[in-house]
């Protein structure tokens, strides 16, 4: 036991000495958690839009004015013509062109029906298609109220059957972004530093050739192992802390859930996360290799995680692999838990498989982790 | 000069008899490029959805086999009270409830109107506000069958056309960030950790006492990695190309060359995160922690820029990462020339020569 508690010290003091990494454990990761909680949000606003007006009477000016009014469009400018709009589309300049064909005032009240044309810049897709909606939207609304105000429209009688539909966001109702992203990358920063730590640390003392000092000493196998990753449990658990913390203070995130099935939660994750750590540096020669093999993993893991994309929208073999991501199940967890306060029932799979995981990488990680080269 | 190139093989030979590493150098971009391409999309659709119907009649039915053949829900279950949307919600898997109001059929017909509640879990914004839509214009569209004969005149049509992205493809959108996230770790990670490596083995000292100077040391090490990075470059535009069929309207001249320019960037910004570490891990976690994040968020890679708050797409300005993504896009969608973003291509030249600039005086030829 004693000995347990020198190396954990040893490792504590070579954390803390590290005057250049103090900052990069402990702030950059807050600092990341509060700018990149606020850049994560697909919301699609300001959208820039511009228009070309052939018609030029009081009715095209009113449709105008409608997007004009909306908030989520920025009328950028006014065209004379749709090749200058397309050309201010190519430099970046606008989103979206509105074109009003000439006479459209008159076609609407000769032909019963006008058409307009709009331009939406579609490389980002899923934006695009709610631009759309947008669009849809106002016209249509326009479209009623001329239909009521310009052309004296009455069904009298005939009133057509209306279905309505009301929508109720529960846990969010202002649908407000970081509610669901601050969780989610607080995930993300544990699991990076935690990894990226333990990952190189074995590998360090490889490298710059400590480790065979320790080889030559009594210190047992698990008694090395449990006194290099327990230090870094601990630190995961503290950047948890204050990013619990600054996601109330700050950012105002409900905690509806349990405070201590949380933790607990995130101790069993930790395991899995260092015994990956582990296991990488047991396989690895130098922390180049490490660092990059944790990286490949990381990336795919954070891909994959639902975390900024949705999991259902995969293919099925895609959703197949992401069983496999301890990634996932944490941020399942922690939204479950944090913002629905889910109970130890409903994420009794999640609590299971992570259990798993973290048994079986341990395993595997003291398996492969060898006293002599 | 001979010197020199004896130096670059020697760098060669580090990174090539690392297997492990040149493994996972020339496959992380092949994999990332498939998952994006393949099963990562940030559409919406095959959404959990319960019902709750009070009704039961024709109509309700009929609206539910609509939602039912529509791609973006799958009904997963019904549920009788609305005292269970709250536990089926916990458990994580249902991520909406359709709830009918009562004599739904009766009420359409006496008092010309019905109501259902879309009750969605928005933990997920995103996804709950689409959710929503969707079901309002699948509810709409059933609304008009209902009115038909009925049609009202004077209508104005949106014709809309989806321009540089016609089927709404998110891989075109993914392709230029995945090529760029690649491109920055890759070049900057790599060198920042080869060059702090000597350092902290101690064999910089070495090489500084040699007859090479400080310069040519600091080429040399960067060279192999422009190369291994023109070739992941060209895996990534080549699998875009050939796999997913997207398109490079405009050059592939002024693409490649914009890409070395970026590539030299980000070496660049690697060469500086080395002389301000002496640890490899140090160098490591600044261009993980410090790039990884950034780039990935703040790049418009995934979330769009113009929908952050002001002063974040100020910061977005400092990335380089966001001025190449611009470029890609202009010039393999768009099909732009020079002429279109010779300001992009600017900022990133300035952006080079101050990283440069900057590394040269906090270079340190001797040793503490």
């Amino acid at each position: 036991m004693n000995i347990i508690r020198y190396i954990i010290q040893k490792e504590f003091k070579q954390i803390f000495r590290n005057k250049a990494m103090l900052p990069i454990i402990f702030v950059l990761p807050l600092i990341q958690l509060i700018i990149l909680s606020n850049a994560a949000t697909f919301e699609v606003k300001n959208i820039k839009f511009a228009y070309v007006d052939n018609d030029n009477t009081s009715f095209s000016r009113g449709l105008v004015e409608k997007f004009e009014a909306s908030s989520y469009f920025n009328v950028v400018s006014q065209f004379p013509s749709e090749k200058l709009a397309s050309k201010a589309m190519l430099q970046g300049k606008v989103d979206v062109i509105l074109e009003i064909p000439s006479y459209f005032e008159k076609q609407l009240l000769k032909n019963k029906k006008a058409d307009l044309s709009v331009i939406i810049n579609a490389i980002d897709g899923a934006a695009a298609g709610v631009e759309n909606v947008y669009i849809n939207q106002i016209v249509q609304q326009f479209n009623e109220k001329a239909q009521v105000e310009l052309f004296l429209f009455n069904n009298l009688g005939n009133q057509p059957q209306d279905i309505e539909t009301i929508p109720s966001f529960w846990y969010n109702e202002t649908l407000n972004y970081k509610t669901f992203m601050v969780p989610g990358i607080l995930v993300l920063l544990v699991t990076m530093i935690t990894l990226f730590l333990s990952g190189m640390n074995i590998v360090r003392e490889k490298e710059i050739g400590t480790l065979e000092q320790i080889n030559v000493t009594p210190i047992k196998k698990h008694q090395f192992i449990i006194g290099k990753l327990f230090p870094f449990l601990v630190l995961g658990m503290v950047l948890l802390t204050v990013g619990l913390i600054i996601s109330k203070l700050l950012f105002h995130i409900p905690i509806v859930g349990s405070l201590s099935l949380m933790y607990l939660y995130t101790i069993i994750y930790i395991l899995v996360i260092l015994g990956m750590g582990l296991f990488i540096s047991n396989f690895t020669d130098t922390q180049q290799q490490a660092m990059f093999i944790a990286w490949f993993f990381m990336v795919i893991f954070i891909l994959m995680s639902g975390l900024f994309t949705p999991i259902e929208s995969m293919p099925q073999w895609a959703q197949l692999l992401t069983e496999f991501n301890p990634i996932k199940y944490f941020v399942q967890v922690m939204r479950m838990v944090m913002l629905k306060g889910a109970g130890l029932s409903d994420i009794y799979p999640q609590v299971i498989k992570t259990l798993v995981f973290a048994i079986a990488m341990n395993t595997l990680a003291v398996i492969s982790y060898k006293k002599t080269s | 000069m001979n010197r020199f190139i004896g130096f670059i093989k020697k760098e060669f030979y580090h990174i090539l008899r690392d297997r492990r590493s040149l493994f996972i150098l020339f496959g992380m971009p092949i994999v990332q490029v498939m998952l994006f391409g393949f099963a990562i999309t940030n559409e919406i659709n095959n959404v959990d959805i319960a019902i709750l119907d009070h009704s039961k009649d024709v109509n309700t039915k009929e609206i539910i086999n609509k939602i039912a053949t529509s791609k973006y829900f799958s009904i997963k279950g019904f549920i009788d009270h609305e005292d269970e949307i709250e536990s089926t919600f916990k458990k994580g898997k249902i991520k909406a409830v359709l709830n009918f109001e009562k004599d739904f059929s009766k009420n359409l017909v006496t008092q010309k109107k019905a109501t259902v509640q879309i009750v969605t879990d928005a933990t997920d914004p995103n996804t709950a506000n689409t959710i929503s839509n969707y079901v309002g214009s699948i509810l709409k569209n059933y609304q008009q069958e209902l009115n038909q004969g009925l049609n009202l005149p004077y209508q104005i049509v949106p014709k809309t056309r989806m321009v540089f992205n016609p089927e709404l493809k998110s891989v075109y959108m993914f392709v230029p960030g995945v090529m760029t996230i690649i491109l920055m770790l890759v070049s900057a990670m790599m060198t920042s950790i080869s060059i702090t490596k000597e350092k902290e083995l101690g064999t910089m000292e070495i090489l500084l006492v040699s007859p090479l100077n400080p310069i040519q040391v600091i080429v040399g090490k960067v060279v192999p990695y422009i190369l291994l990075s023109i070739i992941n470059a060209a895996v990534i535009i080549l699998l875009s190309i050939f796999v997913f069929k997207m398109p490079v309207q405009g050059s592939l001249f002024l693409l490649g060359a914009e890409s070395t320019l970026f590539i030299v960037n980000a070496l660049s910004l690697g060469i500086l995160i080395s002389t301000i570490s002496s640890t490899q891990q140090t160098a490591m976690m600044i261009s993980l922690m410090g790039l990884m994040l950034p780039v990935i968020l703040l790049s418009g890679f995934i979330f769009p820029i113009s929908s952050m708050p002001l002063p974040l797409q100020l910061i977005s300005n400092i990335i380089p990462a966001k001025w190449f993504i611009m470029i890609l896009k202009g010039i393999m969608l768009k099909g732009v020339g020079l002429a279109y973003v010779w300001k992009e291509t600017l900022i990133l030249i300035g952006m080079t020569i101050f990283f440069i600039v900057l590394s040269v005086k906090k270079y340190k030829i001797r040793l503490e």
